[in-house]
């Protein structure tokens, strides 16, 4: 809070105090955090930020709030990890996955409902809200559960059964609504406006809310060494995660944290065909994002009218990176390509991520020659309906040797 | 045509604090059209200088995005809800 300087509307540059707004009056641009960037680069360093606890905390400087006590299950920090099989299944050279799967409720979210909460109990607010595909509802039970505060979550009604539970079981209120995401999306807009003492993470506190992604750039910086990858390859839904990732990596060097250039940076979206609103607009090369509606397995990433899905698609294109979009089936074999190479399980989003990455490898986007990074955001534990046609046990037997010669074919071993 | 239109935060000080407005009109264009005719400065926040809605500008006909429908040409029937929605949310 001490570097933050305001809000600034990333359109008209109209500026704002650091309080609950998140579009600006005049033209209903997005918000953006105002930050005295020479300032935080006279205190900065990295012995300061290892110093620092092991979650996204330890970037406070670079955050849009400041606590001493922040409301924290301890998001981030999470492994990065060399992914060498992978790498050699996609044709691909020095490849890293970014496992966010372990974060306290199982996806990124935690990052940004960790930076969202504990700036709307500075602000007085008493109620956590959210709209959400799934991942967000949890994490904002979750944190509020922690912070004591009240919480009325928003979701779909036909999301994966594991994701509703997992919102419930904090014991907050979950409200199922009969519409898609988008539908939810725009109730909790309307209601931001007749129930100013709700913080709704991503609407009214979205400003704050949004900046907590940063620090997937800042982790992997560090992880590296104080370099920047090559390449990043990021799921897109409302196109957020993807802009503040690329902010993330541009701020480290702005405060002189980052030993590489991060201008070469090449930044590839994820997307999964039944909404791919945002990819098929790079693949039309139009400026222009059409709405879809749904239809994808890959729930937690559809959103058929992403609110900074210009934003993605600008920085895409700057960076020169590419779009990708993947059908359910791609999804499914992503998921299990991730899991038996690298021994990570990860939900939807992370199989588009994964199917997305083979597809820009197969068409020379991601290159061998690059260090790349693949963004996978989410808990296979979540979305286990989406692989469970495709995986069981390999053999049904009785519990005696005599059994198991017989059924069990050893030359399945290991795979 | 009567239709009522839904006024987030980000406008009342332009409707008196007004959360919701009725119109006249028979299509959305028309509608919101005659919001501004109402209050004066509202239009210039909802239209850019070729008259289309702003980039950041949702409008909902009884829930539904104009956009899925025939956009500020959309027929509105007597009764029927409007919703101006700020486009930056969610995710």
């Amino acid at each position: 809070m001490a570097f933050v300087e305001g809000l600034r509307c990333r359109e008209c540059g109209h500026q704002y105090p650091a309080q609950a707004l998140h579009v600006c009056d005049f033209c209903f641009g997005p918000l953006e955090v105002a930050y005295d960037y020479e300032a935080i680069a006279k205190v900065i360093s990295p012995e300061r930020i290892a110093a620092g606890p092991q979650s996204i905390w330890r970037y406070a400087d670079l955050l849009p709030v400041e606590d001493a006590a922040p409301v924290d299950l301890g998001a981030g920090f999470t492994p990065l990890v060399r992914a060498d099989r992978l790498a050699a299944a996609l044709g691909l050279g020095e490849l890293w996955i970014k496992n966010d799967t372990v974060n306290p409720t199982g996806s990124f979210k935690d990052r940004v409902t960790s930076v969202a909460l504990t700036k709307a109990r500075q602000l007085g607010f008493k109620v956590a809200a959210c709209a959400s595909t799934g991942n967000l509802a949890s994490s904002v039970a979750a944190h509020a559960a922690r912070a004591g505060m009240q919480s009325v979550v928003f979701i779909p009604h036909d999301l994966e059964p594991a994701k509703i539970l997992m919102a419930a079981v904090y014991g907050g209120q979950v409200v199922a609504v009969e519409g898609n995401y988008d539908d939810v999306n725009r109730l909790c807009a309307e209601l931001t406006s007749e129930y100013p003492d709700f913080a709704f993470v991503n609407v009214n506190v979205r400003t704050y809310y949004a900046e907590g992604s940063k620090t997937l750039a800042f982790e992997v910086a560090e992880q590296l060494g104080w370099t920047a990858p090559d390449h990043v390859v990021v799921p897109v839904g409302s196109g957020s995660q993807l802009t503040k990732i690329h902010k993330g990596f541009h701020e480290l060097a702005k405060v002189g944290l980052l030993h590489s250039d991060p201008s070469g940076i090449r930044v590839s979206g994820a997307q999964a065909t039944g909404c791919s609103p945002v990819a098929t607009a790079f693949a039309e090369g139009s400026d222009a994002i059409r709405p879809q509606k749904p239809s994808t397995i890959a729930k937690s990433v559809a959103i058929g009218n992403p609110a900074d899905g210009w934003y993605a698609l600008d920085i895409v294109r700057q960076t020169g990176g590419g779009f990708g979009s993947v059908s359910d089936a791609e999804i499914v074999e992503g998921i299990r390509l991730l899991a038996r190479t690298e021994g990570i399980f990860a939900e939807t989003a992370g199989g588009v991520t994964i199917a997305t990455l083979a597809q820009l490898a197969r068409s020379g986007v991601v290159r061998p020659d690059e260090k790349v990074v693949a963004y996978v955001t989410g808990n296979g534990l979540k979305t286990t309906d989406a692989v469970a046609p495709h995986v069981g046990p390999t053999a049904t037997i009785q519990p005696t040797i005599e059994s198991f010669e017989r059924e069990v074919s050893l030359e399945d071993r290991g795979r | 045509m009567s239709v009522k239109i839904r006024i987030p935060t980000q406008l009342r000080q332009l409707t008196g604090g007004a959360g919701e407005v009725d119109v006249d009109g028979s299509t959305v264009g028309e509608a919101l059209k005659s919001l501004d005719a109402q209050f004066n400065g509202l239009g210039e926040r909802l239209f850019d200088e070729n008259g289309n809605l702003r980039r950041f500008v949702n409008v909902f006909l009884a829930d539904e995005d104009v956009r899925f429908l025939d956009g500020l040409n959309t027929a509105v029937t007597d009764g029927q809800t409007l919703s101006i929605v700020p486009a930056v949310a969610g995710g």
